[in-house]
């Protein structure tokens, strides 16, 4: 079992993001499981929201306590949160903003890390490009595809295609390609260095 | 062939040879055919204003909807009175759920109805809800103002005698300012019940705009006819709040009920006015205005006001309401 | 169909396919999203004819389901919480009435103080108001379970209450199996009622009832309950027979064969109580689960059935009877009157504290111990409770309890779940 914790605030479609995360893998043929983290969200509010995905049916209803995988939508809640509570030694980090690692201050507490498994991508720049609408969940989708592997650019495009349509469609396809580019070169880059 | 002289002592509904009227003139109640929606051998109070007033109304609305009408009943009086297992008064189809929610179950009977006759499986049929003031005004108010802003297909009929008779007199709402009443009692400095703001439903019913709202009393039975037959020819919500005297509860004699609430018209104090879209369309005028004195004074609810002393402080302020009254829906007016 | 979707999304299309006639609906969490997708599908008239009704109250709303069923209407709502009290006066009306109204309850913890999370308190609270009360294990069960409701209540004249846990199952996205419109159809008759308000002929409904018959059409109503337990059996069975799958029914065993330990539970943490139980077994412990599916009426035999031969029962419920201790625990004691077994109630998950498989295996370990209280509090915060406890006894005005354990445990929204 896969598990997937995401982290940001009320507006930025952390539900959603957990939501077609769980579609995309059921559009996969397995098993998922979304929910939020159950409270009554206010707009620019910490919020989390939870996906497991496993190939049988997920039975366990815990909020996700030690994760395998950490969005995170909004790197302001870094300093609020504590966004990297139980995650598993060399689990996933994907974050929305431009700045690196480093910059974020982060270097010295992931420094043991694979690199290849700390990604960040500018989402919500994407999602301004893409979709005019500073809504960085899509294309943080599309960077998960590309970090974990654990579900395919095709799949996140199917469930973005199957809630939205026009030109909502359209430009979150767009946003998530593009960051599943930007993630797989990030990617490459690290294992080059490493 | 015998000759009766017949002597004219009243025109109009006032009109007490109804059999001098063309028959579609005539009371519902003067047909061999009339529905007995609420027959006889119902347990009421002799004189009991309420069941006159729902005898009337109920079969008004049967003749209007040709017997394809539906009631639901809140609790209280005229519920114990028509229905106590296994007799049931009521030869319509009648449900009593509680005692605040009869607006409700009218909607959900309404709504029900709607679908069954768009699946073909009824024909049309209207709905009226009923229950005394306690049941309207008070516990079933929020029920009744939900009803009233959906608009849905409900006639609501208030039997308004003042309190809650069923459970031995205690205020309502509907209680007038100084009446005495079990939890309103006739001691102290100011007896009776206070002198609040008051809550006429009625004006209540026009601030929400709906089709219909019209006061009547049992004293003139063919307007409360009329008025349900209005109501009955238009659809959404409408409210009729009739006044309904309670020998039991006012005290006084169960022969002067009729009587009752005609000095209650005539006194100013209980308007008698139609509208129709949040508009008044029609007062029903106040033929001999007669000072509140004359109301009040036959009921024991009221006896403290004049024994043993004189409350001339507490007759002007009533007084007072029903001059208000009459200026503000023109009762002395000229129709 | 299989469908990624959310709970109350499912169980808003089960519910359509049901053809419900009159919806009245009143928004309260976590119930919402169940009456706004049946809104959304009658005002599209996807789901015709059906009148979708927004009422101004919950007793409203209950109230105008009873008006609708008595009309010969088959008739839905949802709630819960505060919303399923307020109605409480209409909950019983409705089942005295003998009215098969379908009432989702999308259970959620009892105020004050107010909170929205999810626990059983709300159903339980209306435990004997006479409606038949079924709890889903997931989503699958709960959308399963609707369809079941109406084909139940609408045989017997009984109202159903269908019970899945607020937020946990009502806002999850998982994997269900949808039915076809025909399998609904071929499971659910079209409803015919046993009283109707009809000028044709006219019935007087709700009468007063004296002394002389009152205990009569009470026992009338225990006796359809009665009746209840030999039907949903059956109905489950038609139901597997027409849609493939197990869904309802009494109670469910699971892995309690040779079990000395048997865990009983309701709702979605029957979930991760299997998980737990797979890895206990794993490790050689015979530990068992029994759920109970129907808690109204209660199945004493089969839960005795069930938990026969075990050694101990553990019921965990997210339920309380303040002042005694678990009420779901009360009432499987009763199914256990003559068995020599250890019983512990163990209150959990109220107003939403999380159910850990790390809590709940290092409890099964204790209870196999036999080292449980008979009445345990399952990840109790014992630190700030004593503290308030001390605080009453220091000071006569130590102030609002809820106030002063949040001012001790620190800034609550930091956390993380």
């Amino acid at each position: 079992m896969f598990q997937v914790r995401i982290h940001g605030r009320g507006g930025q479609g952390v539900v959603t993001a957990a939501e077609m995360l769980s579609v995309a893998a059921f559009d996969e043929g397995r098993h998922a499981q979304a929910f939020p983290s159950f409270g009554s969200e206010r707009t620019g509010a910490p919020v989390v929201a939870f996906c497991r995905i496993a190939d049988r049916e997920i039975r366990l209803r815990e909020p996700i306590m030690a994760p395998d995988a950490l969005i995170i939508q909004d790197p302001t809640l870094l300093h609020q949160v504590d966004c990297f509570a139980g995650l598993k030694k060399d689990g996933y980090i994907l974050i929305n903003t431009s700045k690196t690692f480093d910059e974020l201050g982060l270097g010295e507490f992931l420094r043991d890390w694979p690199p290849e498994r700390l990604c960040t991508v500018p989402a919500t720049e994407l999602a301004l490009k893409h979709l005019g609408r500073p809504v960085p969940n899509m294309p943080l989708l599309g960077g998960f595809a590309a970090v974990t592997g654990v579900i395919r650019l095709e799949s996140v495009i199917k469930a973005i295609e199957e809630r939205f349509s026009g030109k909502v469609a359209a430009g979150n396809v767009a946003a998530a390609r593009e960051a599943y580019a930007i993630v797989k070169a990030e990617m490459e880059e690290a294992l080059h260095h490493a | 062939m015998s000759y009766q002289p017949i002597k004219f002592y009243q025109t109009g509904t006032f009109t007490v040879g109804n059999r001098l009227l063309p028959p579609e003139q005539r009371s519902v109640q003067a047909q061999q055919k009339r529905y007995n929606s609420l027959n006889s051998g119902h347990r009421a109070c002799q004189g009991c204003g309420e069941a006159l007033g729902a005898r009337y109304a109920i079969d008004a609305a049967m003749e209007a909807t040709n017997g394809r009408l539906i009631c639901a009943n809140a609790t209280g009086c005229l519920e114990v009175f028509s229905t106590p297992y296994p007799e049931t008064s009521w030869q319509v189809p009648w449900i009593h759920s509680l005692f605040g929610n009869t607006a409700a179950v009218a909607t959900g009977i309404a709504a029900a109805l709607k679908v069954k006759m768009q699946k073909g499986e009824r024909r049309h049929i209207r709905v009226v809800a009923q229950g005394g003031d306690g049941g309207t005004t008070d516990i079933g108010f929020g029920c009744l103002s939900g009803m009233f802003e959906r608009n849905d297909d409900v006639l609501f009929i208030c039997y308004d005698n003042g309190g809650y008779m069923n459970t031995g007199i205690q205020r309502s709402s509907a209680t007038p300012p100084a009446a005495r009443t079990a939890t309103t009692p006739a001691v102290g400095e100011t007896p009776g019940n206070v002198f609040g703001q008051g809550k006429f439903v009625p004006a209540i019913a026009l601030a929400h705009d709906i089709p219909y709202v019209a006061t009547a009393t049992v004293a003139d039975l063919r307007d409360l006819e009329a008025k349900v037959r209005r109501a009955m020819e238009l659809s959404g919500a409408r409210y009729l709040h009739i006044l309904v005297p309670c020998p039991l509860g006012w005290g006084f004699a169960s022969h002067e009920t009729i009587k009752m609430a005609r000095l209650a018209k005539e006194t100013g104090l209980f308007p008698v006015f139609e509208a129709e879209h949040g508009e008044i369309t029609a007062v029903l005028p106040i033929r001999h205005p007669l000072p509140v004195e004359e109301y009040l004074k036959p009921q024991k609810r009221f006896a403290h006001l004049f024994a043993p002393r004189l409350r001339t402080d507490v007759l002007t302020r009533l007084q007072a309401l029903a001059d208000r009254n009459i200026q503000r829906y023109g009762l002395l007016e000229k129709p | 169909m299989l469908k990624q979707i959310e709970g109350s999304r499912a169980v808003a299309e089960a519910v359509a396919l049901c053809r419900p006639e009159v919806i009245c609906a009143y928004p309260i969490s976590p119930q919402t999203h169940i009456v706004e997708a049946l809104g959304e599908m009658v005002k599209a008239g996807t789901l015709a004819p059906c009148e979708f009704i927004n009422v101004e109250s919950e007793f409203a709303a209950m109230s105008v389901a009873i008006g609708a069923s008595a009309a010969g209407a088959r008739s839905y709502t949802a709630t819960a919480s505060q919303g399923l009290l307020f109605m409480a006066e209409a909950v019983f009306n409705a089942a005295g009435l003998g009215l098969p109204i379908v009432m989702t309850v999308a259970n959620r913890a009892i105020g004050a103080p107010i909170n929205i999370w999810n626990d059983h308190s709300d159903a339980l609270a209306l435990r004997d108001a006479g409606w038949i009360q079924l709890f889903a294990e997931n989503n699958q069960e709960a959308l399963d379970l609707h369809i079941q409701a109406f084909r139940l209540g609408e045989e017997l004249s009984l109202p159903v209450m269908v019970c899945m846990d607020g937020f946990i199952l009502t806002h999850a996205f998982e994997r269900v199996d949808m039915p076809t419109q025909e399998q609904v159809d071929a499971y659910l008759p079209p409803y015919e009622p046993r009283q109707v308000l009809d000028p044709a002929e006219p019935v007087s409904i709700g009468a007063m009832v004296g002394p002389e018959a009152f205990m009569e059409v009470r026992y009338l109503a225990h006796a359809k309950q009665m009746e209840a337990l030999k039907l949903i059996p059956a109905y489950a069975a038609e139901f597997k027979a027409i849609f493939g799958r197990d869904s309802g029914g009494l109670t469910h065993t699971y892995r309690c064969e040779d079990a000395e330990t048997i865990v009983v539970a309701m709702g979605s943490v029957l979930g991760t109580i299997k998980d737990v139980v797979d890895e206990m077994r794993e490790t050689g412990h015979k530990i068992g689960v029994l759920g109970i599916t129907l808690f109204r009426p209660f199945p004493l035999e089969a839960v005795r059935a069930g938990l026969k031969g075990a050694k101990r029962v553990v019921v965990l419920e997210k339920s309380m009877a303040v002042g005694l201790g678990g009420i779901l625990s009360t009432n499987v004691r009763m199914a256990l009157s003559g068995l020599h077994m250890h019983g512990y109630t163990v209150i959990a998950g109220l107003g939403g504290r999380a159910i850990t498989k790390q809590s709940l295996t290092k409890l099964f370990l204790e209870a196999e111990q036999d080292a449980l209280e008979h009445v345990t509090f399952l990840d109790l915060d014992w630190a700030i409770v004593n503290k308030q406890l001390e605080r009453e006894k220091a000071h006569r005005r130590s102030g609002p309890v809820a106030e002063n354990l949040l001012r001790d445990i620190g800034v609550v929204a930091a956390r993380n779940y």
